[in-house]
């Protein structure tokens, strides 16, 4: 399994590689996401400090739809489903290996959006292991629960708009958690973060695990 | 299904009705005149008889889709692909009341028809969770492929799952930035008023079971006119070669 | 020797139509099969189903000594066999030295098996590094045909082969499938070009909505003094 999903995430990545579409396309949108918030709310930067821990992962939740719509994409072009059923990849093996491949590419998106919230709205960084902790383990649930949803809603007509209302309310534990550890490690009292951090853990274990195990039946279905 | 049916009522659905029909005018009574007014609140407590329920419901419709989703990926029996959504659409109704209940409510307590209390924010993100299997369903049933239900039936799976995780993750979430919130059920409760509120959840739970049981036969129903007759399929299919005969 | 396809009555759906409505076919170990119809007759859908990507609906049917009814002995089967369909199955941004590696790596084939695929589909040159979105169709062909042939699957299940190649691909088709035939593979196809494959196959089953009607032998074989 770990085998196959090494294979999945290298060519996934490699794909990236050569398309250069998070680099081009997904950083950018993720910056620009920044930019629009602080036009949209008062640009005194005290405010937005104040509320950059929530902004950074509205930016990154907007990144994991686009990162998950483009994984599954990548897929549901001219019979690679078929290709991958034929190929012996146990299906367990291509869920973790294109979970990984999105999360890494959340990650490169993560640490531009840090920079961007850290030069544009100013903010002190206290607890840097928390901080990393929870980042980590939030991208991870993304990525599994992302990756998940967006093989569920892959290959219909109204992917794009439906993937988001499917995923959205299930991602907003995410959402919550990684905001409050983020916050606490922002300035605040970082033993308050370290529960959320527990939560952003949790989370990510269970889609994992239910990923692995449901991503057999999901593929075998047309 | 034995005998072919022209409707969807019986014998145990009128007996349902009625006494769903009895229990709501029972409540209305309870709710409007026979309880009494909150202390703090006043007379707009009497709302929570009807939004308390109706999210007690919601839950349990989930619970309902979810189990009908895991059963129907076991045993993959049409019974239990037709109950996912009839819970679900069901489930949909109540907790629209919800809100609506929740939203009415707000509005002379502390004037505002929005406040980020916890039941509401997660009640919403059920609505929106819900809306989405429906979605997921509809396009689901349309793709016509030989598992179809598949993609619905793990959604389905996941949605009571998300529902919990989404409860507790908001109510913990608002706990730390509010210190009393309206809609958690009052231990202290009692007496009449805590009388009307089971009464209150023992009605929408035989009003939800009503419209349920309607609503999964009218399902029922359509799955049976669409099932067809595979063998006439077979007949026709085979004759487009001409070749004579029904299937081998 | 245990035949190789065995299909008694099968019936398919796609969606709610019976794809295949009756098919009876035997092909035994070595053997090359052409199957002959009109468009819409059930041809693709017969390949697909010997892959074990289809669900047997009612009949039966073993290939390669798997069940087809059995959902873990239809995946267990994928292995074994190789499907060049109408789709390519490839990814566009990789080039085609990277699809026809990722594809062979995911069955377990060798580098060697994967190189020794390029070579012998003529993309070993200058096609290697080309990305597989700035290939002509045959090109595209003839990549999803390496990465079959990377597979050294026992069953081969072509879908029209020689469409979209020109006549230095058609043959490099013919080729490899006498290749693998000599080295015990069994064919089954579908295609249009009738004097190519009649030359290839063995038997010509004919196929018409969705059953199939008696087989015969092809001249070629009568020729070769095949029964």
């Amino acid at each position: 399994m770990f085998r196959d999903a090494g294979l999945v995430a290298g060519k996934d990545l490699r794909i990236e590689l050569r398309s250069r579409v998070t680099l081009q396309q997904v950083l950018p949108f993720a910056v620009l996401v920044l930019v629009i918030f602080g036009l949209a709310l008062d640009p005194d930067r005290g405010f937005l400090g104040r509320a950059s821990a929530g902004l950074f992962w509205v930016a990154v939740l907007f990144c994991t739809l686009l990162a998950v719509q483009r994984a599954v994409a990548v897929e549901s072009a001219d019979g690679n489903r078929d290709a991958l059923r034929l190929s012996g990849l146990d299906p367990a093996g291509i869920f973790l290996g294109k979970a990984t491949a999105v999360a890494a590419q959340l990650l490169a998106v993560e640490v531009v959006l840090a920079v961007g919230v850290v030069v544009m709205y100013g903010v002190e960084v206290t607890g840097v292991v928390l901080l990393l902790a929870s980042a980590l383990a939030a991208t991870a649930g993304l990525a599994a629960a992302g990756t998940l949803y967006g093989v569920l809603a892959a290959g219909l007509r109204v992917t794009d708009t439906l993937l988001p209302i499917l995923l959205l309310p299930v991602l907003s534990p995410v959402l919550i958690g990684a905001t409050e550890a983020f916050e606490a490690a922002l300035g605040g009292v970082a033993s308050d973060g370290w529960p959320w951090c527990g939560l952003l853990v949790v989370f990510a274990l269970l889609y994992l695990t239910f990923g692995t195990l449901a991503f057999g039946t999901l593929l075998e279905e047309t | 299904m034995s005998a072919p049916h022209t409707t969807t009522s019986s014998r145990s659905t009128r007996v349902l009705g009625v006494l769903s029909l009895a229990g709501l005018a029972l409540l209305l009574g309870y709710a409007l005149w026979w309880s009494p007014p909150d202390v703090v609140q006043k007379d707009s407590v009497r709302i929570m008889y009807v939004h308390v329920p109706t999210a007690i419901v919601a839950f349990s419709a989930c619970g309902i889709t979810t189990l009908a989703s895991a059963m129907w990926l076991r045993k993959r029996t049409e019974g239990w692909w037709v109950l996912g959504a009839a819970s679900a659409e069901v489930g949909l109704l109540f907790t629209g009341a919800c809100l609506v209940t929740g939203s009415i409510w707000g509005r002379p307590t502390w004037g505002t028809y929005w406040t980020w209390d916890p039941r509401i924010t997660s009640t919403t993100l059920l609505f929106i969770l819900l809306i989405g299997y429906l979605a997921l369903r509809r396009v689901d049933s349309e793709a016509g492929a030989a598992h179809r239900g598949t993609r619905s039936a793990i959604v389905g799976v996941l949605l009571f799952p998300n529902v919990i995780v989404v409860h507790y993750s908001v109510d913990w979430w608002r706990s730390l930035h509010q210190t009393a919130t309206i809609t958690r059920l009052d231990p202290s409760i009692e007496g009449t008023m805590l009388f009307t509120l089971m009464l209150g959840i023992v009605v929408f739970a035989l009003v939800f079971t009503w419209l349920l049981v309607h609503r999964f036969r009218v399902g029922w129903l359509e799955e049976r006119a669409a099932g067809g007759a595979l063998d006439a399929a077979l007949v026709q299919r085979r004759a487009e070669a001409g070749l004579a005969g029904g299937p081998a | 020797m245990e035949p190789a396809v065995q299909l008694r009555g099968a019936v398919t759906l796609l969606g709610r139509f019976p794809a295949l409505a009756g098919i009876d076919l035997d092909v035994a170990a070595g053997e090359t099969v052409l199957l002959r119809g009109p468009n819409g007759a059930g041809k693709t859908t017969v390949l697909r189903l010997c892959a074990g990507l289809l669900p047997l609906v009612r009949g039966e049917g073993r290939v390669l000594g798997h069940d087809l009814a059995d959902p873990a002995q239809a995946r267990a089967l994928r292995r074994r066999v190789g499907l060049l369909g109408h789709a390519t199955g490839l990814y566009d941004e990789l080039t085609v030295g990277d699809n026809v590696r990722f594809w062979g790596r995911a069955c377990g084939a060798s580098p060697a098996d994967v190189e020794a695929a390029l070579v012998g589909c003529g993309l070993d040159g200058r096609l290697r590094d080309v990305p597989a979105a700035a290939l002509s169709a045959g090109q595209r062909r003839r990549t999803s045909l390496a990465c079959l042939v990377a597979r050294r699957p026992e069953l081969w299940l072509l879908d029209e082969p020689h469409a979209g190649l020109d006549q230095e691909g058609r043959d490099l088709v013919d080729g490899l499938m006498r290749q693998a035939v000599a080295a015990g593979a069994t064919v089954v196809l579908a295609s249009h070009d009738l004097d190519r494959a009649e030359a290839l196959a063995d038997r010509v089953v004919p196929v018409a909505g969705g059953a199939t009607g008696p087989a015969a032998p092809t001249s070629a074989a009568v020729v070769a003094g095949v029964p």
